[in-house]
């Protein structure tokens, strides 16, 4: 029987682990609301870019001289991936499902022969992968710095991708993020932004409409395309942060509350190993009279 | 007819305005214009500049740089990489602004020493930028 010293020290130790937790999904909470608002906030400008995207995009249509953003490079050799997680742990499998998604794809990717270079954004993912597939990382962008998402950070990544595209280094890019549908499902996503793909939006925004371009749709989109690329890895960048604080406060919920189990069962036994010791002392003193 | 136009001027992180207007004078790349009710369908990229709208709650002015304007008979869209109300706009904003410029135009003749596209742009792109200190009364230095 443990004694009834461990016992309370136990039980105050999970207590402690409880206050922790609890503060911990406050505090997710907290942030989750500032997140996700700034995600809502920056849905119009995505939303109303990938329109215009896809309008340019369809009248350009697959011409020879589509700039090479859209059309690719022609090959599907080179592949980079940006794996996109956060910088702290204890958020349930949120960094973990991001890594999986990321690493299946580059294994297959690798099984059909092709060359994976991959860049990590957030310490976690690096974490994760670094075993596996440590050989393959070309790049780091550190986070931790970052208080909240800016629209600049996502430029300084787009900015390095584009520069390694340009210098021919890959021939596909993707980004791996977790999509935020709600508090308690986060799905991770891999979404191909170069070439860029507007098949959607193509479609979505064939109104029949004329626009006149000014200047023409080719310079529009050659000036758009790189801002494109931006704006994918914000939206996935602001999808994340939302993601990560939804699934911080969902495991920390879960935490609390395995936490009060766990309390309540080691009271229960530590009042029946009390109850024990006296019953114990007392038949000792019961049959030490009876002796006499 | 309508004499009024819905103006939505978005930049990455938020949505700045959204209302009616009857004109916004847009900084257009190859030229400024004025978008009232019923212009023709465009879409034009921008220089940096500043945006004006005036409507039936007076008038607004905005800077902006880098995006595209997205006009059609009802609706005007800007999408600005960067736009700050006018009112908003500080000093230091404004020189980091253009010693971004300045770097671009650099780094610009540094990579293209043969080509001078490239470095027109980044010329005219500081240049622009620093027309907008002018306009606004902020000096770069």
């Amino acid at each position: 029987m443990p004694n009834l010293k461990d016992l309370k020290n136990r039980i105050a130790s999970v207590k402690s682990t409880r206050k922790i937790t609890k503060a911990m999904q406050m505090v997710a909470a907290a942030k989750l609301r500032r997140a996700q608002e700034a995600a809502e906030q920056a849905r119009p400008y995505t939303e109303r870019f990938n329109a215009v995207m896809g309008k340019l995009a369809a009248s350009v249509g697959d011409a020879e001289n589509a700039p090479v953003l859209l059309r690719g490079t022609g090959e599907d050799k080179v592949h980079l991936l940006v794996v996109m997680t956060a910088e702290r742990g204890l958020c349930g499998g949120f960094n973990a499902n991001i890594a999986k998604l990321a690493k299946a794809h580059a294994t297959d990717l690798l099984a059909e022969g092709k060359t994976v270079k991959i860049v990590t954004v957030g310490k976690k993912g690096r974490d994760a992968m670094k075993r596996e597939y440590g050989q393959y990382f070309v790049d780091h962008v550190d986070q931790s710095a970052m208080k909240r998402v800016a629209y600049a950070d996502a430029q300084g990544v787009a900015a390095s991708v584009l520069k390694s595209f340009d210098a021919g280094e890959f021939d596909v890019a993707k980004i791996f993020f977790s999509r935020f549908e709600n508090v308690v499902s986060q799905i991770p996503t891999m979404q191909q932004i170069i070439p860029a793909d507007v098949s959607d939006a193509a479609e979505a925004a064939d109104t029949g409409t004329f626009y006149d371009y000014e200047p023409d749709e080719q310079a529009i989109l050659a000036d758009l395309l790189p801002r494109g690329v931006a704006t994918a890895i914000f939206s996935a960048m602001l999808e994340n942060g939302a993601s990560e604080q939804g699934a911080r406060m969902s495991a920390m919920d879960n935490a609390t509350r395995n936490a009060g189990e766990m309390i309540d069962k080691l009271t229960i036994e530590y009042n029946r190993s009390r109850q024990a010791v006296i019953t114990n002392e007392l038949i000792e003193i019961i049959s030490g009279a009876e002796a006499l | 007819m309508a004499d009024t136009v819905q103006f939505d001027l978005v930049s990455p992180e938020r949505l700045l305005a959204s209302v009616a207007a009857n004109e916004v004078q847009i900084p257009g790349a190859e030229g400024d214009l004025t978008a009232m009710a019923n212009h023709a369908p465009l879409i034009t990229t921008l220089r940096p500049g500043v945006l004006k709208v005036s409507g039936p709650d007076g008038a607004r002015e905005y800077v902006v740089t880098g995006g595209f304007a997205e006009i059609s008979g009802d609706s005007v869209s800007v999408l600005a990489e960067r736009a700050v109300p006018r009112e908003d706009m500080t000093a230091e904003q404004f020189k980091a602004m253009v010693s971004e410029a300045t770097d671009k135009l650099a780094h610009a003749q540094e990579t293209f020493v043969n080509e001078p596209g490239p470095v027109d742009d980044a010329a005219k792109l500081l240049a622009d930028m620093v027309a907008i200190g002018d306009h606004i009364g902020l000096s770069a230095n």
